[in-house]
């Protein structure tokens, strides 16, 4: 049996791949330099044209992207395709102001779909599976793309979205799902739900494939256990699709980067230079095929290594670890990104001081976001319920910013510890 | 007409009330009346002493952020319905109590409860109307 979409991709050799990189990186900087005036303004400040790009080895060579440069350019400004040639957007989860819309042409959506079909296959999919999708669709890139994928290996797709526990369990049961997808944490949920309803006899569940969240190795093995099925992470990020940029096979020791239409590279996130492979450090990807969001080395601010170890499911694209932690201090909190400097424009606005602290966790499964802040002089009351209502409106206007609930909590002035030089604004006590 | 009442802001964790309790007697500062509100996470400590503004001078030199707030002292009759005369004039004034808590002192046969009254100035004249007055510092043996 084989579990490949593309074999002739998916187990390409070395040179292979190389000589479609070279050839297609070429290719991708003339496509920019002609349609994003964006991109090749960085390139004439470093004086580079296309004709400096010969392949991989001048890769080096390209400014990087990053997110501000997205937020900067947003809306249209990194468009690489006139707009009678895109069909769809899609958008990071969302944080006030901070958006980052991305641009597929039907051509993009055809080899992000190819990229998640890769996935389900590699999970052990065919025709004869029945895949439930309970990923959120919509703005975010996780359900359309796994249902695209889905499509593709021909599986039978129920398009669930997320969300309404009792719908999902239903379909599970009653359609025999055999293939689930969606945030690990949900995973978990969705099997504890099967077990309190003593639903473990009916469920004929084989695998699932779990991502936009990080995850660990325990809650894998937790995840398997208690739906006794093999659990798959997928990494993506809607910069440069969605989810199937990387995915992982049976081995299940790292993702497998679909190198035909991305670059990896590991770079130093201080210095910007480039590490030897097997190196830990920032991941950078340039896309070499997309047409309406072509990024030119992307940085993720992911954490991880990449390895060319030979892997067992006979695939001999390079494979990146799970992330290991962020390069800046954003917080990927139930699945949307946080970033403290956000908490404390709010927090600011509101009369508070900027001495706070951030403590992550995970109860039950989902993300828990708390905001420790000094109580003051100014907002102190000898009146409970004034101070309340004041703790109310921060929760608010939080929300409002963040797009999640976090909790307050008033605490003693000067109990939070201020130390020498940079400041300790976040305890992430997930254990990821 | 109103006595001081200091409003402590404590965090809801072992040791705070002892340690706040500690610095006061350490400057030989007599409590007279102590009440809690609280949350899950903090709480407010409302106590009236015998010398308020030295209290206040140690207790912001430790670092706690508290407020003076006007309460009025009212005694009652230390009976079986000593205290609901008191809240039927409230009542029947429709004036709203925020909170209210006794203090320790005990004197010929009254005992005291603290009021804090959002509309003081009505509530004191509606007692006067009544033939009551509040307590003033010199009975309660308040510095102040």
């Amino acid at each position: 049996m084989s579990n490949y979409y593309q074999p002739e991709i998916e187990t390409a050799s070395r040179e292979q791949i190389l000589a479609l990189q070279n050839e297609r990186l070429v290719k991708q900087v003339q496509h920019v330099w002609d349609n994003v005036p964006y991109y090749r303004k960085k390139m004439e400040e470093k004086g580079l044209t296309p004709a400096d790009i010969q392949g991989l080895d001048d890769l080096h060579k390209l400014p990087f992207l990053s997110k501000d440069d997205l937020r900067e350019a947003y809306p249209y400004g990194l468009l690489g395709a006139p707009i009678k040639d895109c069909v769809r957007i899609h958008s990071t989860s969302g944080t006030t102001g901070k958006r980052v819309v991305a641009f597929y042409t039907q051509h993009d959506i055809d080899l992000w779909e190819d990229c998640c079909a890769r996935a389900i296959m590699a999970a052990g999919g065919t025709d004869e599976d029945v895949c439930q999708i309970a990923y959120g669709y919509g703005l975010f890139t996780g359900g359309s793309g796994m249902h695209g994928g889905s499509h593709k290996v021909g599986c039978l797709t129920l398009p669930m979205s997320s969300g309404n526990t009792d719908r999902q369990l239903q379909f599970m049961t009653d359609l025999g799902a055999t293939i689930l997808c969606c945030t690990p944490s949900y995973a978990l949920y969705l099997a504890e739900s099967i077990h309190e309803r003593g639903l473990r006899d009916q469920i004929k569940l084989k695998a699932g494939i779990f991502g936009a969240e990080a995850w660990s190795e325990e809650m894998r093995h937790e995840i398997e256990k208690q739906l006794g099925i093999k659990a798959y992470d997928i990494y993506g990020l809607t910069e440069t699709s969605g989810p199937g940029v990387a995915f992982e096979c049976s081995e299940q020791t790292g993702m497998h980067i679909n190198e035909d239409h991305f670059i990896a590279e590991i770079i130093d996130p201080d210095t910007g230079e480039v590490l030897p492979e097997g190196s830990k450090g920032e991941l950078v990807f340039t896309s070499i095929t997309k047409e309406a969001f072509p990024l030119l080395r992307y940085r993720t601010k992911d954490i991880c290594i990449l390895s060319r170890k030979k892997c067992s499911c006979g695939r001999t694209l390079v494979k990146m670890s799970k992330p290991m932690g962020r390069s800046d201090d954003m917080l990927i909190v139930k699945g949307v990104n946080v970033f403290p400097s956000q908490i404390e424009t709010v927090l600011l606005e509101q009369g508070y001081p900027a001495n706070y602290q951030i403590i992550v966790d995970r109860v039950n499964h989902s993300d828990t976001l708390e905001v420790q802040v000094e109580m003051t002089p100014e907002n102190f009351s000898d009146s409970l319920a004034k101070i309340n209502e004041m703790e109310k409106g921060l929760i608010d206007a939080l929300k409002t910013m963040l797009g999640i609930y976090a909790k307050v909590k008033l605490v003693a002035p000067k109990s939070i510890a201020r130390s020498e030089g940079k400041a300790v604004r976040i305890i992430d006590k997930r254990k990821i | 007409m109103s006595v001081h009442q200091i409003s402590v802001f404590l965090e809801n964790r072992a040791g705070q009330l002892a340690e706040i309790t500690k610095d006061v007697a350490d400057a030989g500062i007599d409590l007279r009346a102590i009440s809690i509100a609280e949350t899950t996470d903090y709480g407010v400590l409302r106590m009236i002493v015998d010398d308020a503004e030295k209290a206040t001078s140690i207790l912001l030199s430790h670092g706690y952020i508290l407020s003076m707030t006007p309460v009025v002292v009212v005694a009652v009759p230390d009976a079986p319905g000593g205290l609901a005369p008191v809240l039927g004039i409230l009542a029947e004034g429709n004036i709203d109590i925020e909170y209210m808590y006794s203090l320790f002192t005990h004197k010929e046969g009254k005992a005291y409860m603290v009021f804090r009254i959002s509309d003081e100035e009505a509530f004191v004249s509606l007692l006067e109307q009544h033939g009551m007055k509040p307590a003033d510092k010199e009975e309660l043996d308040l510095k102040q």
